[in-house]
């Protein structure tokens, strides 16, 4: 292109050179009106400059390695993956479901109606499984610690959509250390984990479940005992490696501080 | 596809949501909440999905969804918890001074969501100007035009002066608006 033959440059043609995204003649002609073109041309180089300083500025955040909690977020089971995964889950889920029906029992829920064992099963596995993930973690059990209860609480009552308190379960030997946020089955879970003074954990998991209010069930996991019951449109799971005879007055006091 | 090739492929994309979703709100752990959300919903959605090629920009759609939602919500209850405010970066005199020293992150917040949206997703995650009208839910022209006077915002923030495109000092006076269509 020669002096005289000035093309007229759009502003599109500018973006997409900034952008790179002119190719071969199209890419020469328009490089070569702006570079006729002093002040269009330094416009150009501080285009250039501003994205190019956008990119190195965010660069390191998508170096970073990517948080635990967000790969375990795309290890969530769902609909379409069942037939690959859930196989697997549904046979688990029946025999905590054989567990349940065996084992549960109806403990001053008189007002316990229409039990769902399958939900109940389902929401047990997972807590277990947020458990067995997270209990044994040294280095980050929690995502907010206790020092931040007032925070913490108010952040996954968000989440949830229900106001939680942290039961106070001191009484019974166990400190609070935090909680997190969690992707359920149905959205939001939150878990919140207690320790006690040989460090032994305990875990409350919350989350949404569809059904009316069931009775206490005891599911026994490889790594964890779980009692659980539904209220209110909430499922509640207390997780610990203890025995069926001590998990239960914890439940108990659990219930009883998170009744509606 | 399989259980396992799915998360591959969404987890090779983490990274970029995370990037996308901190340079919108600009706290980490809020960022990352967005991001959980983002693939929370991705999964309970993906059934609905279908070829790989879209992939990429489904999940950003997702993601850029989610954050109108979230600022949606946060218009409707008003100032409320900690992490509600950190759906929106803080804009006041610090950000604006932090964008005169030349601190381009700090002259995007400055920047409309609309103009912030457009320059991350062609300038930082490569879509073309087609993938990103499509994210966005609006036409190509609407693309470059958010463009350009978002890019000639952020140029004249980050160096504000006689003439934003000018480092030599050669520049002639300044015009009033620094960026106009050429030609």
């Amino acid at each position: 292109m020669t002096g005289q033959q000035q093309m007229a440059v759009t502003e599109d043609d500018i973006q997409a050179l900034v952008d790179g995204r002119l190719h071969g003649a199209d890419a020469a002609a328009v490089e070569a009106a702006v570079a006729q073109d002093a002040v269009l041309a330094a416009r150009v180089a501080g285009l250039r400059a501003d994205r190019a300083a956008l990119r190195a500025a965010l660069a390191s955040k998508a170096a970073e390695p990517v948080p635990a909690r967000l790969r375990a977020a795309t290890r969530r089971p769902t609909r379409s993956w069942q037939a690959s995964w859930g196989g697997a889950q549904l046979a688990a889920g029946l025999v905590i479901l054989a567990v349940g029906l065996g084992g549960g029992w109806v403990l001053g829920r008189q007002g316990a109606v229409g039990p769902q064992p399958v939900v109940v099963a389902g929401f047990a596995q997972a807590a277990q499984l947020a458990h067995a993930v997270y209990s044994v973690e040294v280095a980050h059990p929690v995502e907010v610690g206790a020092a931040d209860e007032g925070h913490l609480m108010a952040w996954l009552s968000k989440r949830l959509g229900r106001t939680l308190q942290a039961p106070d379960l001191r009484a019974r030997g166990y400190a609070l250390v935090g909680g997190r946020l969690l992707p359920g089955s149905t959205g939001a879970a939150a878990q919140l984990m207690y320790e006690d003074a040989s460090g032994a954990r305990l875990t409350l998991y919350v989350a949404a479940v569809e059904g009316g209010e069931t009775a206490f069930r005891f599911a026994q996991g490889s790594e964890a005992a779980s009692l659980t019951w539904v209220d209110a449109g909430m499922g509640f799971a207390v997780s610990a490696a203890l025995p069926r005879a001590r998990l239960l007055p914890i439940a108990e006091d659990v219930y009883h501080a998170l009744a509606l | 596809m399989a259980g396992a090739q799915k998360r591959h492929v969404i987890e090779a994309q983490i990274p970029a949501l995370r990037r996308f979703a901190y340079a919108l709100l600009r706290d980490p752990e809020a960022a990352d909440d967005l991001v959980q959300d983002c693939l929370e919903r991705a999964l309970s959605r993906w059934h609905l999905f279908r070829p790989e090629a879209a992939l990429r920009p489904w999940l950003f759609q997702v993601l850029r969804n989610l954050h109108i939602d979230g600022m949606r919500a946060r218009a409707r209850r008003g100032p409320h918890l900690a992490y509600d405010e950190a759906f929106s970066p803080a804009i006041d005199g610090g950000a604006e001074a932090a964008a005169h020293l030349g601190d381009v992150l700090a002259a995007l917040d400055l920047l409309t969501l609309e103009q912030r949206e457009v320059i991350l997703l062609v300038g930082v995650e490569d879509f073309s100007y087609a993938e990103t009208a499509r994210i966005l839910g609006v036409a190509q022209g609407t693309v470059m035009s958010r463009l350009a006077r978002g890019r000639a915002r952020l140029r004249a923030l980050v160096e504000p002066g006689p003439d934003s495109g000018d480092n030599e000092g050669a520049r002639g006076p300044a015009t009033g608006a620094p960026l106009r269509r050429v030609k």
